[in-house]
């Protein structure tokens, strides 16, 4: 073997992919208290359908398509590692520097395209059958997640490396970009790509029935603020175990995380306290994520200041973004733009300003922020244009919506034949034995 | 026989269940209830998106009682639920022809 196994490395990675797997749950809750009682189970099973669709499909073809071989800098050869069988040869068995099995490595990865494919639905709430979403999520997955995802860390055009765009506008040394981009846990890959996959879905779906008129409060802001914890905890996983080992790099992404999502948290609230007259529980726990998603892309690249000063502008601007629907009349039904396209851009484009390394405050120039503004851009043409093709197809084809009694009924009911929540006027219960 | 249904704050409830059982009522059937009066309802904000919640929390409350009980069943539960604010409720009576008790079959006053 050409690699020392490193024992800390990969069990602190191998506990950082069972964090992130616990998120896309987490986001269940998060999404699910936010929604009216009779679609709850519904938000909830478009995240656990999601685990169930894109967890087998990373393993068939994903791994490969975003790791495997760079095929024209878009996506990676899809057969060379199908099934994941060849990375249990010696040649690919251990990663270079982290000596971490790449099977540990792949599984890691895996959940980072099942929590993407999940933040979407958020946007597409109470109204979108369960077929189409899952047909969705397959499909989005593989011609937009797994090419993004290679373009961005997988040696492709976005990347650093010598077919990239940075490499073109700023020149190579010793096979990596004079001026490299910056996403270290998915500023570009997850958030930014899942915020404008959710705007042109809901654009294309079109708005719930009674959007803008009929009152759609949050049915359990308990079920929010326990989502919005366990986001938290999971996303240690996320951005620390993006070091990709258990060393310091893991440690400045954990504190950065922490303390960017404390400001990001005191932000919003200030921001609704001063705009709206109260300090609310769903504005703590959409500040939490606003500020978990800001730092994702930044985690390693500022220090603990910087990361205050980057969660405070995204609470501020995510707390103002999330009112954008209402004016332009889109119905992103959980504000997956308002918290994780602008919370990607945000941390995307700030490391450009506040990168310690090469950021312009810290006299590092205007070139980063240059390239952390294309590979924002990129990212948001390359998921819009691709979604919306996909999103099209779907609708013409097997159609997105409920019919409009079941959206009024309920899609709980219509979609899953279940309900949430015990009422006295659901009538006797008649136990029907299946064998 | 009378029926005394009684709209009250929802805080108030373990007073006039107090007053009640003080004032000799050994029965009583509570429920949730919503509603608004002159107090109408309040604004709630979520993510900077403004409704107006008209209906408010309340319980009603409903006791049987003989005709001559009804007075001071009525202002046992005047007294133990009022605070002097808006949104305090009402309480009425209303006559009953007929009560059947169901675990014995019996019918009128002895089914109190």
């Amino acid at each position: 073997m050409p690699f020392e196994l490193d024992t800390g490395n990969t069990a602190w990675l191998l506990t950082s992919a069972a964090l992130v797997l616990l998120m896309t749950p987490a986001l269940a809750f998060f999404y699910g208290g936010m929604v009216r009682g009779k679609s709850v189970l519904n938000m909830m099973m478009m995240s656990f359908g999601a685990i169930a669709v894109v967890g087998i499909i990373w393993v068939l073809w994903g791994y490969s398509m975003t790791f495997g071989s760079d095929v024209a800098g878009i996506f990676g050869n899809p057969t060379e590692f199908f099934g994941l069988a060849p990375l249990t040869d010696d040649a690919n068995s251990l990663l270079a520097g982290s000596g971490v099995p790449a099977l540990v490595a792949a599984g890691f990865q895996a959940t980072f395209a099942i929590i993407t494919v999940a933040l979407i639905s958020g946007a597409i709430a109470d109204r979108a059958r369960f077929g189409a979403w899952l047909v969705f999520a397959g499909v989005w997955v593989t011609l937009v997640y797994f090419p993004l995802a290679h373009m961005v860390w997988g040696g492709g055009i976005l990347g650093a490396g010598e077919n990239g765009i940075a490499a073109a506008i700023y020149g190579v040394t010793d096979g990596i970009a004079n001026v490299a981009p910056i996403d270290f846990a998915g500023g570009t890959v997850v958030h930014i790509n899942a915020g404008v996959a959710g705007l042109v879905l809901a654009l294309i779906i079109g708005k719930r029935k009674g959007f803008g008129k009929e009152p759609m409060r949050p049915h359990n802001l308990p079920f929010v603020m326990l989502g919005a914890a366990l986001l938290w905890f999971g996303w240690f996983g996320f951005n620390a175990g993006s070091a990709g080992a258990a060393n310091e790099v893991a440690g400045l992404a954990w504190v950065n995380t922490t303390v960017a999502t404390c400001a990001a948290m005191a932000a919003w609230l200030l921001t609704e306290r001063l705009r709206d007259g109260h300090a609310t529980s769903l504005g703590a726990a959409s500040g939490i994520v606003a500020g978990l998603v800001a730092i994702t892309p930044a985690a390693a690249a500022v220090n603990p200041i910087g990361a205050i000063a980057l969660g405070a502008v995204a609470g501020v601007l995510c707390a103002l973004a999330v009112g954008l629907k209402y004016r332009f009349g889109y119905d992103d039904s959980l504000d997956v733009v308002g918290v994780h396209l602008v919370g990607g851009l945000v941390g995307t484009v700030l490391i450009g300003l506040l990168g310690t390394d090469t950021g312009l405050f810290y006299g590092g120039g205007i070139d980063q922020l240059v390239i952390q503004v294309v590979i924002a851009l990129a990212a948001v043409i390359f998921s819009g244009v691709l979604t919306f093709v996909i999103g099209f197809v779907i609708k013409v084809t097997m159609g997105w919506r409920v019919s409009e009694d079941a959206e009024v009924g309920g899609i709980d009911l219509a979609e899953h034949g279940e309900t949430a929540y015990e009422t006295i006027a659901q009538g006797r219960v008649i136990q029907e034995v299946r064998a | 026989m009378k029926l005394v249904t009684g709209i009250i704050q929802p805080h108030r409830l373990d007073d006039v269940k107090s007053a009640l059982e003080a004032a000799g009522v050994r029965g009583m059937t509570v429920s949730e209830a919503s509603g608004y009066g002159r107090q109408k309802g309040h604004t709630e904000v979520y993510r900077g998106a403004e409704y107006t919640v008209d209906l408010v929390p309340k319980v009603r409350i409903e006791v049987l009682v003989d005709d001559e009980d009804s007075s001071t069943v009525t202002e046992a539960i005047v007294k133990a639920a009022q605070t002097g604010r808006i949104g305090d409720g009402k309480v009425w009576t209303v006559t009953v022809d007929d009560v059947a008790r169901v675990r014995t079959g019996e019918h009128g006053a002895g089914a109190l």
